[in-house]
């Protein structure tokens, strides 16, 4: 049985990759997660404008109340180097990649253009095996059109690939004018792959305390619909790879991912739920399914659904909104 | 001088980087104004710096500055090369080991920033009394007159202790010397090599104690020996002059500096000397060369080496032709036939002067408590030697108009040299103001050929302080050691600064001023007062006019203002060319705020470049158009004293005041800080009254006092202004009342707890509360109207108040308002609710500490009266003794109580058998009782005053105290679990009836955050810059062994009515009881408005354990420990990322922090586990053994 893939020029023992979560702070997991089957790992992500804010929170508050009152001119000893949290990843990434056998991918969100090219660099220097753009911004701005929010986009992509010589992977949301035309752009600009994608932190509200409870609600299998259907409508119609992400818990999923024309399939919220063993098992799953079904390879599955190899293509245009709903009336 | 060596630096940094170099051991203890040379010995062994042997010094903190003392002499007897660091008190501490360590002939030098000893009152700043209570111990005393000096000397000093094996206090002025910045020439470590010759290094260690080789030092002597084993020293003391020479002529061999032990400066053939020490001399040197220039015949001896004083080399430095001499020092002997160094020099003098015509000698003292010395009154000093009579035992710099010792002088002599820059800045604490002179002194210092100086004043608040910065920069050495007065440019940062003090003044004819305002270039004219358009006129002022704020919005750097300042400076004072000035700024920036991030570089450097366009020269009018007058200092309902004399010193007029005005034994009046009106907040709190739901929370952890609650009858609020808000009181025992929260608009310091901790939510609007913060000025009028009315309306009865119930217990008057404390102080809310609850019979004794120095430091005072004239009564002794202080307080009272007694009984016959009974018998266990004794009293003492014996008149006087009284011992942990440990252990287990508070901040934050045993695991503090290593002490845990202790630990953000109940708890208790409460504090890192939430976090996480310990609960046979915190909610580490002092362990030290941050999870599991034990144990009362049922 032949699960190995390539993505971005990767060659990977299997499509199964462990992607960023809080979970790869910790050099043992990420072993553990070579252990059980990961092909690769993405890292939790650097988010540059969370480390300039606490910066600056730091410092407001260290130097709060100095130089007011002659006897206590200040409250804090000066250390003499503040372990940046970007010392303290880039040393992580060094280390996950040295303790592990599976390439190592950074997962960088940056501030500025800047911020965004000297991370990636930094990345490349530290031995990342790839990066992952997690592109995570929600526009707000009334005055800020879409044309804006997406040139943005793709000019980072491409600063940053000018910036270095390792694969760079975009991971991004659904929510453009034409997901299409958005993906096609980006691998002009140059992405080796595109992540698809990003969940949104979305905000609950507490009756009681009347405050945004910011609880992260884990996906579910039913999230994979979205990647899927996009994935399928992408695979040959772009050049970069494509990486499904979003709820995908079991081997069920993976395979489906795999036939509309992922090249790697990435778990999280299930590793969270389950612990890392989950891989391993899927893995035997996933075994097991294609041996049951008669699949020798994944790249035999590959793109198999997808529009352009399908024979019902055009169900992943439809809105297939009037269909689906009539089920669920009849089903209850 | 070598720019590769020179560095712009304070005398503390310029001492400790000696003393580091030439130390093994350094045990240190904080003390304004030598802490910092602890600090930077701490930080430098926490990186690992190494010292002249290539390995890191051993730096402790000790207990006490005795402590250290003694460690110092336990580390010298063992052989190493030890220091400390003190002043003040601390010095005094040291005095026992001090005639030890010389007793025994040992090596060793103390660096001390010398600072007045406190005596009618503390003063942190700078003079000789401390020193001078030394100088009988016979250590060495060398005194330092500048920063330079303080370098070089420090290093002179180990090496002539070494050479000559007797120690040797080093000296340098506090705060003159101790915190001047000034650019000097730093001495490579070649020169320190050479100097310490590891011979007698050897030889030190050599004698240190070891069981190869056992001796035995420390004996007792008897009446046989002891006196001549007392002379056997004699020959070390007579070599040392030429051993303390020949170290300053070796030092100046290498480093061209040459000093004196006994420095003459002046005319060859000068008639009039003065002989001084430390920083003083300077300033006589610049006088003697203006002087002289001027055709005098004056001089200066400058005793660097006061002891041993050698007599010889002394007499030999005056000139042939002195005839006249005015020995100046820096402290008071009381008492004494002249102060120290006056009466060596007549000795001196007497014993040994060279021709047959002996010169006059006097005295006079000066300085004292860093009071200024200038010119001028050197001068007067000179002039008086030239009257035909002079002034002996003079003082001067003051106005003694009691026992007229004082000199004249001419305020208006200056010499300043034309070719000094000399800046005044006024900015508020919070600005950045100083921090960005620093750096100008740096890049001016460090870049250029020229000398720089710096020096700092601030304010005796805490928070909204003004500080002024005094910055000279000229091409010679800058010997001027004073304030500036005649500046040539003046820098004003706050507009507020403008109505309250005439900064003007000080400007010479056409100076330039520079001016932060919202204000254009075109309207900034009409804005100013009159005296300023006046004086700008006179003097032909250049006017220049920046909006820095809004500079400093327009590129995100919020309220931080230095940047654009420090451009200004340099744009138009010409200090250095324009473009090289601005090319410096920014390569400070980019040094300075490099680890900052690189947004924060970014948005000074645009600041920069923002800066000159929008800076703007003002076209000075021809005619003042304002008539606006100076705000006064002080409301003019204030009585007398506060108007003439406090005023003056809130006025920054207090040098002003003669002696007369002040009170000579130290006693001030209380409930002064109504009177002074700080105006510090741009927003107030405003209260809505239609969704309070009147739970009393805000005005509970208000910090200022300035949240007030009254209840009241509705017919009261018929007469209120327009504004005022009253509505019906929502709790059913007050269903006939009216209620208002009212605000003290120009008192409160915009902390922000109140709406923080406020729990209702605005149903419409969900970002609003039932009291919300706006802006003040466009209220300050209206509501300062509705405080007045609200303070005349008369308090609800104290009898219908609930105190178990904050909701109703708020209502009653607090007696500690208005303090200077930080702004969202963590511990005055406790010192309030004290006084609200006990106030009007409490005593107060109180550690040295933040709550000293916010509740005693002048001019005004927040502890304060009720309208009857009770109110607390309060006294600070030292740090280390507070509990013995306020212990020898209860035993008076208990004293005075059974006297009273015994005299009502023995008189009963004479004041009525049924008023005797009834005092007698009272049972003053609630407020109704009190009152009713306290009625009882008066009676008592007015049928006292008709009878006519002494015991009748002794009765009266001590009448007041059959009223019950509170006795609280109050003070920080730095008191209660370092310095003054001891003490309390002592006094809590008397058994008296006392109440002691410990308001915990885990560090000492009045000098600036060192580390205490209160210091959590984990914590990075001063002293403790790696992170504190070991856990906190359980003080709580320690005084409930006893078993007859009363101990509560509370939170008042974790849960406030559980300190409430404390309180009272506490204060019932019929004998010695303890609280522990959790204050937040700035030395926390944390983000002040809400900081209440950081108390909850450190409930909620098990870090801060809530728990009330109550002997009375085991004679009912129920476990006197009631632990009041829940299991924990959170993980530990999530309280400790709230706050950036253990949060900077993770940032500088990730390895060690995750060590310490698992072991601080460990050390609350364990702390959790054992109380819950203890408190879940059933209690099995057998037999009347108190300590033993605690024990079961």
């Amino acid at each position: 049985m032949k699960l190995d893939t390539s993505y971005m020029g990767l060659h990977l023992k299997s499509p199964l990759v462990a992607s960023a979560s809080p979970l790869m702070q910790d050099l043992d997991n990420i072993k553990r997660f070579e252990d059980a089957g990961a092909s690769a790992v993405v890292l939790h992500s650097l988010y540059e404008e969370e480390i300039e804010l606490e910066r600056q929170a730091l410092f407001n508050h260290l130097d709060y109340g100095t130089e007011s009152y002659a006897e206590a001119l200040s409250y804090f000893p000066e250390p003499e180097t503040y372990y940046a949290k970007t010392d303290a990843y880039l040393e992580h990434l060094r280390n996950a990649r040295d303790a592990v056998d599976i390439p190592v991918i950074g997962s960088l969100n940056g501030l500025s253009l800047g911020g965004w090219t000297n991370f990636a660099r930094r990345f490349e220097e530290a031995g990342a095996s790839a990066i992952e753009l997690n592109i995570y911004n929600v526009p707000t701005d009334p005055y800020q059109s879409g044309y804006e929010v997406e040139q943005l986009t793709v000019d980072i992509v491409k600063s940053v690939k000018e910036a270095v010589s390792i694969p760079v992977a975009v991971k991004l949301s659904p929510y453009f004018s034409n997901m299409a035309y958005m993906a096609r752009q980006l691998s002009e600009a140059g992405a080796d792959a595109l992540v698809l994608f990003n969940r949104f932190y979305q905000p609950d509200i507490n009756l009681e305390t009347l405050e945004h409870d910011p609880n992260i609600l884990l996906s579910t299998s039913y999230d994979i619909r979205l990647p899927l259907r996009w994935i399928g409508i992408l695979y040959k119609q772009v050049q970069a790879d494509l990486a499904a992400t979003s709820g995908i818990h079991t081997a069920e999923d993976i395979v489906k991912m795999l036939m509309v024309g992922a090249n790697v399939t990435m778990m999280t919220s299930a590793a969270l739920k389950f612990g890392i063993g989950i891989f391993s098992r899927v893995q035997d799953d996933l075994i097991q399914w294609m041996d049951e079904h008669e699949y020798v390879s994944v790249s035999q599955m590959r793109g198999s659904m997808s529009q352009v190899h399908s024979e019902n293509a055009s169900e992943l245009e439809r809105s297939q909104y009037m269909r689906g709903l009539k089920t669920y009336v009849l089903k209850r | 001088m070598n720019d590769q060596q020179v560095a712009t630096l304070d005398g503390n940094e310029a001492v400790a980087r000696v003393a580091y170099q030439v130390n093994e051991v350094l045990a240190i203890y904080p003390i304004t104004p030598s802490s910092q040379m602890g600090e930077w010995a701490d930080e430098w062994a926490s990186r690992g710096q190494t010292n002249l042997w290539g390995t890191v010094p051993q730096v402790v903190e000790m207990q006490s500055e005795a402590g250290a003392a003694g460690a110092v002499h336990g580390s010298l007897q063992r052989g190493a090369l030890t220091s400390t660091f003190t002043a003040s008190q601390g010095l005094l501490l040291m005095v026992p080991n001090m005639y030890k360590i010389a007793g025994e002939l040992t090596s060793a030098v103390f660096h001390v920033a010398a600072r007045s000893v406190a005596a009618q009152a503390l003063s942190i700043f700078g003079d000789h009394s401390d020193v001078m209570a030394t100088r009988a111990t016979g250590w060495g005393l060398l005194a330092s007159a500048s920063v330079q000096e303080a370098h070089d000397f420090a290093l002179i000093a180990h090496a002539a202790s070494l050479n000559s094996r007797l120690p040797i206090v080093h000296f340098l002025d506090g705060f003159r010397t101790s915190h001047e910045i000034s650019k000097i020439e730093l001495m490579p470590q070649s020169v320190i090599r050479a100097m310490i010759d590891d011979n007698r290094v050897r030889e030190h260690r050599a004698r240190g104690l070891t069981p190869e080789n056992p001796v035995l030092r420390g004996t007792a002597q008897n009446p046989d020996v002891f006196f001549q084993a007392r002379e056997s020293v004699n020959p070390f003391y007579d070599a040392m002059p030429d051993i303390m020479q020949s170290a300053m002529d070796q030092f100046a061999e290498l480093t061209e500096r040459q000093y004196q032990v006994y420095e003459y400066h002046g005319a060859p053939d000068a008639e009039r000397v003065i002989v001084i020490m430390a920083s003083g001399s300077e300033a006589v040197h610049e006088t003697v060369d203006a002087l002289n220039v001027d055709g005098e015949k004056v001089g200066v001896v400058k005793v660097r080496m006061y002891r041993p004083f050698d007599v010889e080399r002394f007499v030999a430095a005056f000139p042939d032709t002195t005839k006249a001499i005015a020995v100046l020092d820096r402290t008071k002997e009381p008492g004494s036939s002249g102060e120290p160094l006056y009466l060596d020099t007549v000795s001196a003098i007497f014993e040994s002067w060279k021709t047959v015509s002996m010169p006059l000698v006097v005295g006079g003292r000066y300085g004292l408590s860093s009071k200024e010395f200038t010119p001028a009154m050197i001068k007067s000093v000179f002039d008086n030697l030239q009257s035909v009579q002079p002034k002996n035992h003079f003082t001067v710099g003051i106005v003694d108009d009691v026992t007229h010792t004082s000199l004249d002088y001419d305020p208006d002599y200056s010499i300043e040299p034309d070719n000094v820059v000399r800046a005044l800045f006024y900015g508020l604490g919070s600005d950045g103001t100083v921090g960005a002179n620093k750096n100008s002194i740096k890049i001016i210092g460090e870049n250029t050929p020229n000398y720089a100086q710096g020096y700092f004043v601030y304010d005796s608040k805490k928070s909204g302080s003004m500080t002024v910065s005094h910055l000279r920069f000229g091409a010679d050495k800058i010997r001027s050691n004073y304030q500036i007065s005649k500046a040539n440019f003046v820098g004003v940062h706050q507009t507020i600064f403008l109505d309250k003090f005439d900064i003007l003044r000080d400007l010479v004819d056409g100076g330039t001023f520079l001016l932060n305002s919202t204000a254009s270039a075109n309207t900034v004219w009409d804005t100013l007062p009159q005296r300023y358009q006046e004086r700008i006129l006179e003097k032909n002022i250049k006017f220049y006019v920046i909006d820095a704020y809004k500079v400093a919005r327009d590129v995100g750097m919020r309220n931080r203002i230095n940047t654009i300042m420090q451009t200004c400076f340099f744009a138009i004072s010409g200090v250095l060319p324009r473009d090289e000035a601005i090319a410096e700024i920014k390569r400070a920036i980019e040094k300075t705020y490099g680890k900052k991030g690189t947004d924060v570089v970014a948005k000074n450097l645009e600041a920069v470049d923002n800066t000159l366009s929008n800076l703007h020269q003002v076209e000075i009018p021809t005619t003042v158009t304002s008539e606006r007058q100076f705000l006064a200092p002080i409301s003019k309902h204030a009585p007398e004293f506060v108007q003439d004399v406090l005023g003056a010193m809130v006025a920054r007029q207090g040098d002003s005041l003669p002696v007369s005005a002040l009170p000579a034994d130290g006693t001030y009046p209380t409930a002064t800080t109504q009177y002074e009106k700080r105006n510090l907040a741009q927003e107030i709190p405003v209260w809505d009254p239609d969704i309070c739901i009147q739970c009393g929370k805000c005005a509970f952890v208000c910090p200022h006092a300035v949240i007030r609650i009254k209840s009241y009858e509705p017919s009261i609020a018929e007469n209120a202004p327009d504004s005022f808000k009253s509505v019906p009181a929502r709790d059913r025992a007050w269903q006939d009342l009216n209620y208002t929260i009212q605000v003290s608009p120009e008192d409160c310091t915009a902390c922000g707890l109140c709406v923080d901790i406020c729990p209702v939510k605005n149903k419409s609007q969900t970002n609003l509360k039932a009291i919300n913060m706006e802006p003040q000025a466009p209220l300050r009028e209206q509501e300062s109207e509705n405080w007045d009315f609200f303070m005349q309306i008369p308090e609800l009865p104290r009898n219908l108040i609930k105190t178990s119930s904050i909701r109703q217990q708020q209502v009653q008057q607090p007696l500690f308002e208005f303090s200077g404390a930080c702004a969202g102080c963590g511990e005055t809310p406790y010192l309030k609710l004290l006084t609200q609850l006990f106030g009007d019979r409490t005593i107060v004794a109180n550690a040295t500490g933040c709550s000293s120095i916010y509740g005693g430091n002048l001019p005004t005072t927040p502890w304060a009266k009720n309208e009857d004239g009770y109110g607390p009564a309060w006294s600070n002794s030292l740090f280390e003794d507070n509990a013995e202080f306020g212990l020898g307080m209860r035993v008076a009272l208990d004293k005075q109580i059974e006297f009273a007694r015994e005299l009502v009984a023995k008189l009963a016959s004479e004041i009525g058998e049924q008023l005797a009974d009834a005092l007698l018998d009272a049972n003053q266990s609630d407020e109704p009782a009190i009152y009713e004794q306290r009625e009882r009293v008066t009676i008592l003492k007015e049928k006292l005053q008709s009878i006519d014996t002494s015991d009748a008149k002794q009765l009266l006087s001590v009448a007041d105290t059959l009223v019950k009284k509170s006795m609280w011992i109050v003070g920080g942990d730095g008191w209660a679990y370092d310095i003054g440990y001891g003490g309390l252990d002592h006094v809590l287990a008397s058994g008296r009836n006392i109440n002691v508070l410990v308001m915990d901040t885990e560090v000492y934050s009045n000098t600036g955050g060192q580390a205490s045993k209160a210091t959590p695991r984990a914590a990075i503090a001063k002293f403790a810059a790696g992170g504190k290593p070991s856990g906190k002490k359980d003080l709580g845990r320690m005084m409930m062994t006893y078993g007859n202790i009363y101990v509560a630990q509370v939170a008042m953000g974790g849960k406030d009515e559980q300190t409430l109940r404390a309180f009272l708890e506490a204060e019932a208790y019929d004998g010695p009881s303890l609280i522990i409460a959790y204050s937040h504090c700035i030395a926390h890192g944390i983000h002040m408005p809400t900081a209440l939430r950081n108390q909850k976090a450190a409930v909620d996480s098990g870090q801060w354990l809530l728990y009330r310990f109550n002997p009375d609960l085991v004679t009912e046979g129920k476990n006197p420990l009631t632990l009041d915190s829940r299991a924990p909610k959170l993980p530990v580490s999530e309280f400790l990322r709230m706050e950036n002092r253990f949060r900077m362990l993770e940032l500088s030290k990730p390895d060690v922090a995750k060590k310490l941050f698992a072991q601080a999870q460990e050390d609350v599991d364990k702390r959790r586990a054992t109380y819950e034990y203890l408190a879940n144990r059933p209690m099995q009362v057998q037999g009347n053994n108190e300590e033993d049922e605690v024990e079961s």
